[in-house]
């Protein structure tokens, strides 16, 4: 029977399949999270495996917390367009504008004002399912995650009463203001990730890969400095977030590992010019990948907290 | 700096076991050893052990990710571990010892190939050493390890090692038996046997834990038996990508069994309809044949109305076909079940409505017999049922086929998932009245 026989990738990527299948037959207004970023470029890959050759038959939807690496939102809005896909923006300064949501005073960040933003995009598009990129190998509290993972009205996560998950059969069952997120990529690893990367000849936005960015060090990271503030008319947004006249600034080689927005990303220096070299790094690293996330080093729950309040 | 040209095989394990047996410490002890883990992690770890733990690392904390479980010290869900060698990648389901969490256990082996008990060596052979192996039989995990961990706290006395294996071997016939089964004496605490040989076992001649996990035969663990494919999704595209495939009707969905090919006569249920499989079409081209567990896009030859929930399936030994079943279910919410309550059924890719017409029996694992019910299961019950379903299940018994001979129960209303079911055989094959198919 050898030659019936899937390698690790493509059993990762028959499961994905199947569950984004689920999604499409069992909920009547999903939603697939695409960011630009490297995981949600394997759910795009994978929702053209489950559904062509008809159309992906779900929209994008991206919430931007107005810190992004513009980089990112070009390609963003490159794939969704090659895809014929509809792709939806909401963004945290609109939010502040229809007082969906508020600045916190002190508080540079907005990671996490993304969630009030994207409950309301659910509310908004009465969207029953997310699909999101979210992967268990990320993070403690992410590791007790389901594929199918229930939020009740409030957009809640509650971890401690989760529904069963048992063989390949979904509970997709949600009442009416209820929504469920569903991540396909659940098993991959950080490595998985960049191997189907390879396999599929996938592109990537090019912060992916080495290039030259003035950084500055910050909580024992390395932070891209922002871009400089023109229109006097607005306030800067990224106040608070650039160095200050002790900090050590320099111009270095290097890449992101995972892309938050331009607050909470670490560069890490590196020379890395193909999907190779990055292989290669990942399997040589020595600190995992949300270790270059500054929101994640808030506290040992950071994670499960944001989970419970509607986080993805 | 190992990147994986060769082709890798993908092991899914869980462990199982009581409170304290060192579930979370062996899986730690397992990642720590194959150097699986990252300088962040072991820095948490050793910020965390400063805190609370007296200075020493804690390796359980590792897998204990929500506050509840760090402060409690108890495991309370199932967590996933992924871990790589040059041989083999894992995923490892660490699921919790607590009797009522049980329902996290059966999630965490549904899909395993191999199940690790966890045995304290002190306490030997418990009702939770049971309840682990019997649900791990039942769910029909083809590999079973049982770890006699703690063995440095009995002197690393090999009588006791096979007091205890006698002792389990005595009871696993009872169970139905395992095609494999291993022994292991380790200290998970101390890594004796886990990644490394220990010293103190001269006595013992197999494998260490990790070698067993890297080297066990799973090649042929998915089911290679008669063809099934549960049509998950139509794809019939409005627009579709390439204009050719403007008639395009494809069934999409995971072979649940088998293996399909081109040209291949095929039988749709329930309506009966024999057609011929006319593509193999998947977004990389099309295939002449197609296994479990692919996904795949099928076309047939006709154009039959065939919708999500149907089954295709070879000419060859068909499923049976019913609206009355038997089968053995665990009970899953702190809610009993009631006879004569509807519930919602997912066997494959559909839902119907179903009604628990009988609670014939239960087990008590401290005998492994059955036992009077009284019409309910409470949670963490295993028993017998009979069900009847609005409408009836194309199925085959669970010690077939994993994926056509299971189901869930859900509750209407609260939706939640309530019982995990696994189908008797059927009482006949069905026979479905062919009409081939003619324009």
């Amino acid at each position: 029977m050898s030659s019936y026989h899937l390698d690790h990738l493509q059993y990762l990527e028959t499961e994905a399949i199947h569950v984004m299948r689920e999604v499409a037959a069992e909920f009547e207004r999903p939603a697939l999270l695409f960011s630009g970023g490297k995981d949600s470029i394997c759910l795009l890959r994978l929702a053209e495996k489950a559904f062509r050759p008809s159309d992906i038959p779900m929209p994008f939807l991206n919430v931007e917390t107005g810190h992004e690496f513009p980089e990112l939102i070009e390609f963003r809005d490159r794939r969704a367009k090659e895809l014929g896909a509809k792709l939806i923006v909401r963004t945290v300064d609109e939010a502040f504008a229809k007082g969906i949501a508020h600045p916190t005073p002190g508080q540079v960040s907005r990671n996490q004002l993304q969630i009030p933003v994207l409950l309301a995009a659910i509310e908004e598009f009465q969207f029953d399912c997310a699909i999101g990129g979210a992967r268990r190998d990320e993070e403690k509290a992410r590791a007790k995650e389901r594929f199918f993972s229930f939020r009740d009205s409030f957009g809640q996560w509650d971890p401690k009463n989760q529904r069963p998950e048992i063989w390949n059969l979904y509970n997709a069952r949600v009442n009416p203001g209820e929504n469920m997120r569903v991540f396909p990529l659940s098993n991959w690893t950080e490595m998985d990730v960049w191997e189907y990367i390879k396999k599929e000849k996938l592109e990537v936005p090019n912060i992916y890969f080495s290039h030259e960015r003035e950084c500055y060090r910050k909580g024992g990271q390395w932070l891209p400095v922002p871009p400089p503030h023109t229109d006097a008319t607005k306030p800067d947004p990224y106040a608070g977030a650039r160095p200050k006249p002790n900090d050590t600034v320099k111009k270095m080689i290097c890449r992101v590992r995972t892309i938050a927005d331009m607050i909470s990303t670490g560069m890490i220096e590196s020379k890395t010019e193909t999907i190779d070299d990055i292989i290669g790094e990942v399997s040589a690293a020595r600190v995992t990948e949300r270790g270059t996330r500054a929101d994640d080093k808030a506290s040992e729950a950071a994670m499960e907290d944001r989970k419970k309040a509607g986080y993805f | 700096m190992s990147t994986h040209s060769h082709p890798i095989e993908l092991l899914r394990f869980n462990t199982c076991g009581s409170v304290d047996d060192g579930k979370s410490t062996l899986i730690g002890r397992l990642l720590y050893d194959s150097k699986s883990l990252m300088e962040d992690q072991v820095e948490a770890l050793e910020k965390s052990a400063d805190i609370t733990g007296g200075g020493q690392i804690n390796l359980a904390n590792l897998t204990d990710g929500l506050r509840a479980e760090r402060e409690q010290g108890i495991t309370i869900d199932v967590a996933y571990r992924y871990f790589a060698t040059p041989k083999r990648k894992f995923i490892v389901a660490d699921t919790p010892g607590h009797v009522q969490y049980t329902r996290n256990m059966v999630t965490g082996a549904s899909s395993a190939n191999l199940s690790i008990v966890l045995v304290d060596a002190r306490l030997g052979v418990i009702e939770q050493t049971r309840r682990h192996t019997y649900i791990a039989t039942l769910l029909g995990i083809p590999h079973l390890v049982i770890a006699v961990n703690k063995m440095d706290l009995v002197e690393w006395k090999e009588e006791r090692f096979q007091e205890i294996r006698s002792e389990i071997e005595g009871f696993l016939p009872k169970l139905g038996g395992f095609r494999d089964v291993k022994f292991l004496p380790v200290s998970a605490l101390n890594g004796d046997n886990v990644v490394d040989f220990s010293k103190h076992t001269p006595w013992y001649e197999g494998p260490t834990l990790l070698g067993h996990l890297e080297t066990v035969h799973i090649a042929s663990d998915w089911n290679y038996g008669a063809f099934r494919f549960p049509v998950q999704w139509v794809n019939r595209p409005n627009n579709p990508t390439d204009h050719s495939l403007h008639d395009f009707r494809g069934l999409s969905g995971q072979i649940a069994s088998g293996v399909v090919r081109k040209g291949q006569q095929v039988v749709v249920l329930p309506a009966g309809i024999k057609t011929t499989v006319k593509d193999i079409w998947t977004y990389d081209g099309s295939l002449a044949e197609a296994f479990c567990p692919q996904s795949a896009t099928l076309c047939l030859e006709h154009d039959i109305d065939i919708s999500r929930g149907d089954m295709i399936v070879g000419l060859e030994n068909l499923p049976g076909r019913s609206s009355e079943l038997s089968a053995r279910v665990c009970w899953m919410n702190p809610r009993p079940l009631q006879t004569g309550k509807k519930y919602f059924l997912k066997h494959t890719t559909q839902t119907v409505q179903a009604v628990v017409t009988a609670v014939e029996n239960k087990i008590n694992f401290d005998t492994l017999e059955t036992v009077e019910a009284a019409g309910t299961l409470a949670m963490n019950d295993i028993g017998a049922i009979k069900i009847r379903t609005a409408k009836p299940l194309v199925f085959d018994g669970y010690a077939t086929n994993r994926l056509t001979g299971s189901f869930i129960l859900i509750e209407q209303g609260t939706n939640l998932t309530v019982g995990a079911g696994m189908l008797a055989p059927p009482l006949e094959a069905c026979k479905p009245e062919y009409s081939d198919f003619a324009i």
